[in-house]
């Protein structure tokens, strides 16, 4: 029963820093800091906030055929990418379930003889191991070197609408041309080389940055002393999960699983059905005949929370899961994702969640629950 | 961790104080502090008789739900309305605007069972 939990190399500040450490993934991290997690997403949203998410796994594919293993792995196709975009994508199963979903980075490979693109992936904690194992067992075809680089690499998410301006002010470059879903490498506090990707999993602007492992504290503590002007916090898993959830991004585990398809998930903005890839037909005969199950968005009409795992009833049927329920601090409403059957997947549909024995009634609303912001 | 000298305690980290031949109860410091965010609270129908040691209420935090229990048997006679839009209260003023229910005890003897400020905070420091 007793297993060791892995800490990052930030795990004494967080407890110096009166961070709530729980378990997640394997990895022991902080739930919340001392304010709690509401302020914590109200930072984010309003100023910006420091997460550390070195949990994370991070690979490279590099070699001649780094494009082409690449691209009949991932849903998306990378060929249409330009070197230093940064797209959503997932792995799929032959039947269509989801292995995992990620980031994917095409970046200049200047190790070879002539440039050529390589590939790196960002990928969830609790499927690293997986992932890597996946990646590999599939290389075996083509001249490609795919490596795990999670231990050496640190993973930080820097997120809130004034994330840009004080990141700028720490980086050579100037971030203002550096477009949302585009990377760029720089130098930041002297001699930490690093990948900034601007992406996120808030909703908000902001980046992602892969850098050394041995740098993490000096680079962690810079940020927030840099933002400490704008207010900038770190922000804990808790809110991390509020700040996902309510422009409705998939948390692997809840709205993706191994049974769950990109389709279903309606994920198929991150699917590019034109090539060929690992699950591609079942993906495609889905999209086509239309999916017995889709996620949708609900609210509760009557007073409760909804949570993961709890039932859904249509009409007194059991017909479906929520898979993340929540107070949404932003909104100030108590939503949830599920799965339910296409036929009652329409908006303003009347469903009812079964909270501690209690059906308590609900109604499907449009997602997602808080539109991206470099979306408005 | 605060306490309220003139309450005493249940070792569920519920609170309760004696208001003239009625008991007001809510939780704890300690334990709004352990549940954090406080995101809904649900509370009992008036005019129900729950036994002490009874389920009076569930308490959900951003991460998870718990039971409230009643300290002493008794019967609702009011319950905390403004919890029901505002919860928050529960975390910034556990002893006072974030009360959760007044009830008629059926025994006024079970007072004395209950934990001292004291024996409170030796309960909780002791590591439960």
């Amino acid at each position: 029963m007793t297993e060791t939990l892995k800490r990052t190399n930030l795990y004494q500040w967080h407890v110096d820093h009166g961070g709530r450490m729980v378990p997640f993934a394997g990895w022991e991290m902080p739930v919340q800091y001392p304010t709690g997690p509401i302020e914590e997403h109200h930072t984010t949203r309003r100023a910006a906030g420091l997460f550390d998410i070195d949990h994370m796994g991070q690979m490279d594919v590099r070699g001649p055929q780094a494009e082409a293993f690449v691209n009949q792995l991932i849903t998306y196709d990378v060929r249409q990418m330009k070197l230093f975009d940064a797209h959503y994508a997932l792995m799929c199963y032959a039947d269509g379930g989801t292995v995992d979903d990620l980031f994917v980075y095409k970046l200049p490979d200047r190790s070879g003889a002539e440039d050529r693109p390589y590939f790196f992936l960002a990928v969830n904690a609790s499927n690293r191991e997986k992932d890597v194992a996946w990646v590999q067992a599939h290389a075996g075809d083509f001249d490609v070197e795919v490596r795990d680089l999670s231990d050496e690499t640190y993973m930080l998410a820097f997120q809130g609408p004034k994330a840009p301006e004080i990141m700028n002010r720490l980086t050579h470059v100037d971030l203002e041309a550096v477009p949302r879903f585009t990377a760029v490498t720089d130098t930041i506090f002297e001699d930490v080389p690093v990948l900034l990707g601007r992406t996120g999993y808030t909703g908000e602007d902001g980046f992602e940055l892969f850098f050394p492992a041995e740098h993490a504290l000096k680079v962690w503590e810079g940020i927030l002393k840099e933002g400490e002007p704008e207010g900038v916090k770190p922000i804990g898993l808790a809110a991390r999960d509020s700040l996902r959830f309510e422009p409705c991004m998939p948390l692997y585990g809840h709205e993706l699983t191994a049974d769950i398809t990109p389709v279903e998930a309606r994920l198929s903005f991150a699917v590019s059905f034109d090539k060929d890839f690992i699950g591609r037909d079942a993906l495609l005969k889905q999209k086509l005949e239309g999916p017995d199950y889709l996620l949708v968005g609900f609210e509760m009409v009557d007073r409760g929370v909804p949570r993961h795992g709890y039932e859904v009833l249509h009409d007194g049927m059991d017909v479906g899961d929520v898979t993340t329920g929540m107070f949404s601090p932003t909104t100030g409403r108590y939503l949830g994702l599920a799965y339910v059957p296409r036929e009652i997947s329409a908006l303003d549909t009347e469903i009812e969640i079964v909270i501690r024995n209690k059906p308590k009634r609900a109604k499907i609303v449009k997602r997602p629950f808080y539109v991206p912001a470099y979306r408005r | 961790m605060k306490l309220d000298p003139n309450a005493r305690y249940a070792e569920t980290h519920e609170w309760a104080r004696q208001e003239d031949d009625l008991i007001v109860c809510g939780i704890t410091d300690h334990a709004q502090e352990e549940l954090s965010d406080v995101v809904y609270v649900e509370l009992p129908e008036v005019g129900q008789s729950l036994d002490k040691g009874e389920v009076f209420g569930v308490i959900e935090s951003v991460k998870a739900a718990s039971d409230l229990y009643m300290p002493m048997g008794g019967e609702i006679v009011e319950t905390n309305d403004a919890l029901e839009d505002s919860p928050e209260i529960v975390n910034e003023d556990p002893y006072g605007e974030g009360w959760m229910i007044k009830f008629k005890p059926s025994d006024p003897g079970e007072w004395d069972d209950l934990l001292s400020p004291e024996a409170y905070e030796q309960s909780v420091a002791s590591g439960v």
